[in-house]
């Protein structure tokens, strides 16, 4: 059993490096004549860093990639068929799916977390869980999401399609995608564990002074998502050089598929403001390991500075989390719409004025935060700037469905569910980047709804597109499509029942993060909570026709869309160099029902197998 | 079926060298926004107020390191040029250097007069101690590329990691040009 030997494998070394690290740390401790040597946040610190590394090495890192370094010739596990994903494979299709179900598991646990907590919140009082239970409750959905909305779209689809859909047999650095992901699972472990050190009482934003106070658990919390910060900073490298410099002949800058337009622009926006999250928690990390004074107003320190700096990663990372949803949005609705996508220069521009605006309007979170009012209005009015840019992307939207022959399959579905959410959440965003109104909303459930519209609405509906609309070429077998349209409307209807409803409590004054609340707001908390788990149990319908379709659903065709763009030219699944010889652009992926125009061809077809001579041309 | 081509002979082949350097680019330009928000953060919780620091010491170690990328730079000219000896000694001064520099951060820390536990001594020591630590693993770096130059793997024409190691060395420098005047010189 390759896969158990190489997983269980690199656990175990990973446990020996972690408790190494501790001790190691402690005999440091001991030499430098600390009372406590055990018993320091520090430990901890060396625990995780020595447990990475004893993880990393055993998952195959040092077989590849390390030996390397010291001459030595390197190696690689060969594991056949399912067993290659349970080891340090650099295929860019393994590490796809691989992110995939890693973070549909991830998004079904803080699923379940999110359902605990409207168990508690059903009704006013408390009933099941300690306070404290319900802060650790809330901080873990908090981060588990934030990590499957960073890294499934742009992990999972976007590494298994991007390279794909430009014409490449790989991303440009292989070992290093590979490691983006063998990352995750200490970052999953570490956060899973931090209920065991009390939970994480902070929430995912974690201020200060509370987080520089609070149970260790947020040791274990910074480390893991500084981790994660490198993970997105490293995709975002490579798929920057995949894009640029791997592109199949042709394919100019102006053919280049929405979707890969929108992992080009999101990869910028990743690894230019992931470090603001690094650089946040490592704050938090010294003042709490180091006795640093950062955050501690009484030696000098400013609470304030950690807002701005987490800020100025965490709200370009919202866009990090939507703009690679929208481009799948774009994307499937331009195929199913059998149209070409309407302005498509003007949805790239969008694109790239997202970029450019996104890093300007952080502090629009900190409207009542007690920083100086000089700032709220140019604030205010960059961040409504925005919705010109996002206002691009809708219209693009709406002018290809406009007058389309709309196919009105699940992807499509979705992606027409992605551009109605948004619309909801960006509306209600006007009242939250308007300080006045801010000021009121500020901290209610208003905001919760707001930014689950956004960010489940316009992103999780686009991941479910863009797995609806990959399954037959990543698995090679068909969903049933019956199953999957009840699972969208399912989805669809429990969503906007539980967000919409949530808008209501929030505009009564209904305090978001805390387990309590009037009992004068207790119908509309219980309409919540029985939609939340309406919405809930929607994804028992997605699991069993996902987990069927991919044993024993029909073999699917190569390209049952009869889509355009070159992932469909080849076989499904892909063979391992992706395509039957290097594919060559010809034209504009989206010219659906234009005479004459084809997208990709392969020259010498037929030599190696080539499904057909001309690859998506025509299109109807 | 006729002769089947093996899937990689018609397959482009990138030019890893190019592809290398500009994702090295990238890493820095990544890395750039970690030290800039230390850098303003220091302007922000201290403005310009700074404590007493040793002159000497500061200039001293800034010069030390200036000169271990002139010494990095040698030894990469000098394996374009197959100067095999040349690029030993360049690469052996720029770690010499690269550790007085990384021991006079040590000296420093160990007379400052201020402590970690009030503002400006939380900046000092953060940001002279990140960049410290991007010197420690330049020089790991330098080390293993050496002992592989001293195994004679290197030529004029595949000498990447000795390349890649300089652009990482250069880079640490340049944050240290902006790091020094903001710790050492500013009012």
């Amino acid at each position: 059993m390759h896969a158990l030997k190489s997983v269980a494998g690199a656990a175990g070394l990973g446990m020996i490096g972690f408790y190494l690290g501790l001790g190691f740390v402690a005999v440091l401790r001991a030499m430098l004549g600390y009372p406590d040597a055990w018993g320091g946040e520090i430990n901890i610190v060396g625990g995780y860093v020595f447990g990475l590394v004893g993880w990393l090495m055993g998952i195959g890192m040092w077989g590849i990639w390390i030996r390397e370094w010291f001459g030595l010739k390197t190696y690689q596990r060969r594991a056949p068929g399912w067993q290659r994903y349970f080891t340090f494979n650099t295929d860019h299709k393994v590490i796809g799916i691989q992110y995939l179900v890693t973070f549909i598991v991830v998004f079904l646990l803080a699923g379940l977390l999110a359902l605990g907590m409207r168990l508690e919140l059903a009704s006013s009082g408390m009933q099941f869980i300690s306070h404290s239970q319900y802060n650790g409750a809330m901080g873990l959905h908090g981060i588990l999401m934030i990590a499957v909305a960073v890294a499934a779209v742009i992990g999972g689809a976007g590494n298994y399609a991007v390279p794909l859909m430009i014409g490449a047999d790989d991303m440009a650095f292989p070992r290093l995608n590979a490691l983006t992901f063998w990352l995750i699972p200490p970052v999953a472990v570490a956060l899973l564990a931090t209920p065991f050190l009390g939970g994480i009482e902070t929430g995912w934003t974690a201020y200060p002074p509370l987080s520089t106070t609070t149970n260790s658990s947020q040791i274990l919390f910074d480390l893991a998502i500084i981790t994660f910060g490198l993970t997105s900073i490293l995709g975002g490298l490579n798929f920057i050089i995949t894009i640029i410099f791997m592109r199949a002949p042709g394919m100019t800058w102006g053919r280049l598929p929405i979707f890969v337009w929108s992992m080009f622009v999101t990869s910028w926006l990743a690894i230019f403001f992931t470090q603001g999250f690094a650089v946040a928690l490592l704050m938090i990390l010294l003042d709490r390991v180091a006795g640093m004074a950062f955050f501690s107003a009484e030696a000098g320190g400013d609470p304030l500075l950690y807002q701005h700096v987490f800020w100025f990663y965490s709200h370009p990372a919202v866009y990090i989390m939507v703009l690679p949803g929208f481009g799948l949005a774009l994307e499937v609705i331009s195929h199913f719409s059998r149209k070409p996508l309407f302005a498509y220069r003007y949805a790239v521009g969008a694109f790239l004025g997202i970029l450019g605006l996104s890093g300007v309007v952080w502090a629009h979170h900190m409207f009542t935060s007690g920083m100086p009012n000089y700032l709220h209005g140019p604030f205010l009015v960059a961040t409504e700037l925005i919705s010109i840019p996002t206002g691009l992307i809708f219209l693009s939207a709406l002018g290809t469905i406009w007058m389309g022959k709309l196919w009105l399959q699940t992807p499509m579905l979705f992606a027409m569910a992605v551009i109605f959410n948004f619309a909801c959440g960006g509306v209600t965003g006007i009242f939250l980047a308007d300080v006045p109104t801010d000021i009121h909303l500020h901290d209610t459930y208003f905001v919760v709804a707001h930014f689950h519209y956004t960010i489940v609405g316009g992103e999780i509906f686009a991941l479910f597109a863009g797995i609806y609309y990959w399954f037959p070429k990543m698995t090679g077998r068909m969903y049933n499509e019956t199953l999957a349209k009840l699972h969208f409307w399912w989805m669809f209807i429990g969503f906007n029942l539980t967000f919409f409803t949530m808008h209501l409590p929030g505009v009564k004054g209904m305090n978001r993060r805390v387990a309590d609340f009037p009992e004068s707001l207790d119908n509309l908390n219980m309409l919540v909570s029985i939609s939340g788990w309406l919405l809930g149990l929607s994804f028992l319908v997605f699991m069993y026709n996902m987990i069927n379709a991919w044993i024993r659903g029909p073999v699917a065709e190569a390209n049952p869309w009869r889509a355009r763009t070159l992932e469909w030219q080849t076989t499904s699944p892909p063979p391992h160099e992706n395509f039957p010889e290097q594919p060559v652009i010809k034209g504009h992926p989206y010219d659906y029902g234009v005479p004459g125009s084809v997208h990709g061809v392969f020259p010498n077809s037929g030599l190696a197998g080539a499904p057909s001579g001309s690859a998506g041309g025509g299109g109807q | 079926m006729a002769v089947i081509a093996p899937a990689e002979a018609h397959r482009p082949v990138h030019d890893h060298l190019k592809l290398n350097r500009a994702g090295l680019w990238l890493f820095f330009f990544s890395e750039s926004v970690l030290f800039g928000l230390l850098l303003t953060a220091r302007f922000y919780l201290e403005g310009i107020q700074r404590e007493e620091l040793d002159q000497l010491l500061g200039l001293g170690i800034t010069i030390v390191l200036l000169l271990s990328s002139v010494t990095a730079f040698t030894a990469e000219t000098a394996i374009e040029h197959d100067n095999r000896k040349l690029a030993n000694w360049g690469l052996i001064a720029t770690i010499a250097l690269g550790v007085l520099f990384a021991a006079g951060v040590g000296y420093e820390w160990s007379i400052a007069h201020f402590h970690r536990d009030e503002a400006f001594g939380t900046l000092f020591f953060t940001m002279t101690g990140i960049h410290a630590s991007h010197v420690i693993s330049g020089i790991g770096i330098l080390v293993l590329v050496w002992v592989q130059l001293l195994r004679g793997r290197y030529t004029s024409r595949d000498h990447w990691p000795i390349a890649g190691a300089v652009m990482y060395w250069h880079f640490v420098d340049v944050v240290w040009v902006f790091f020094y005047p903001a710790l050492y010189l500013v009012n």
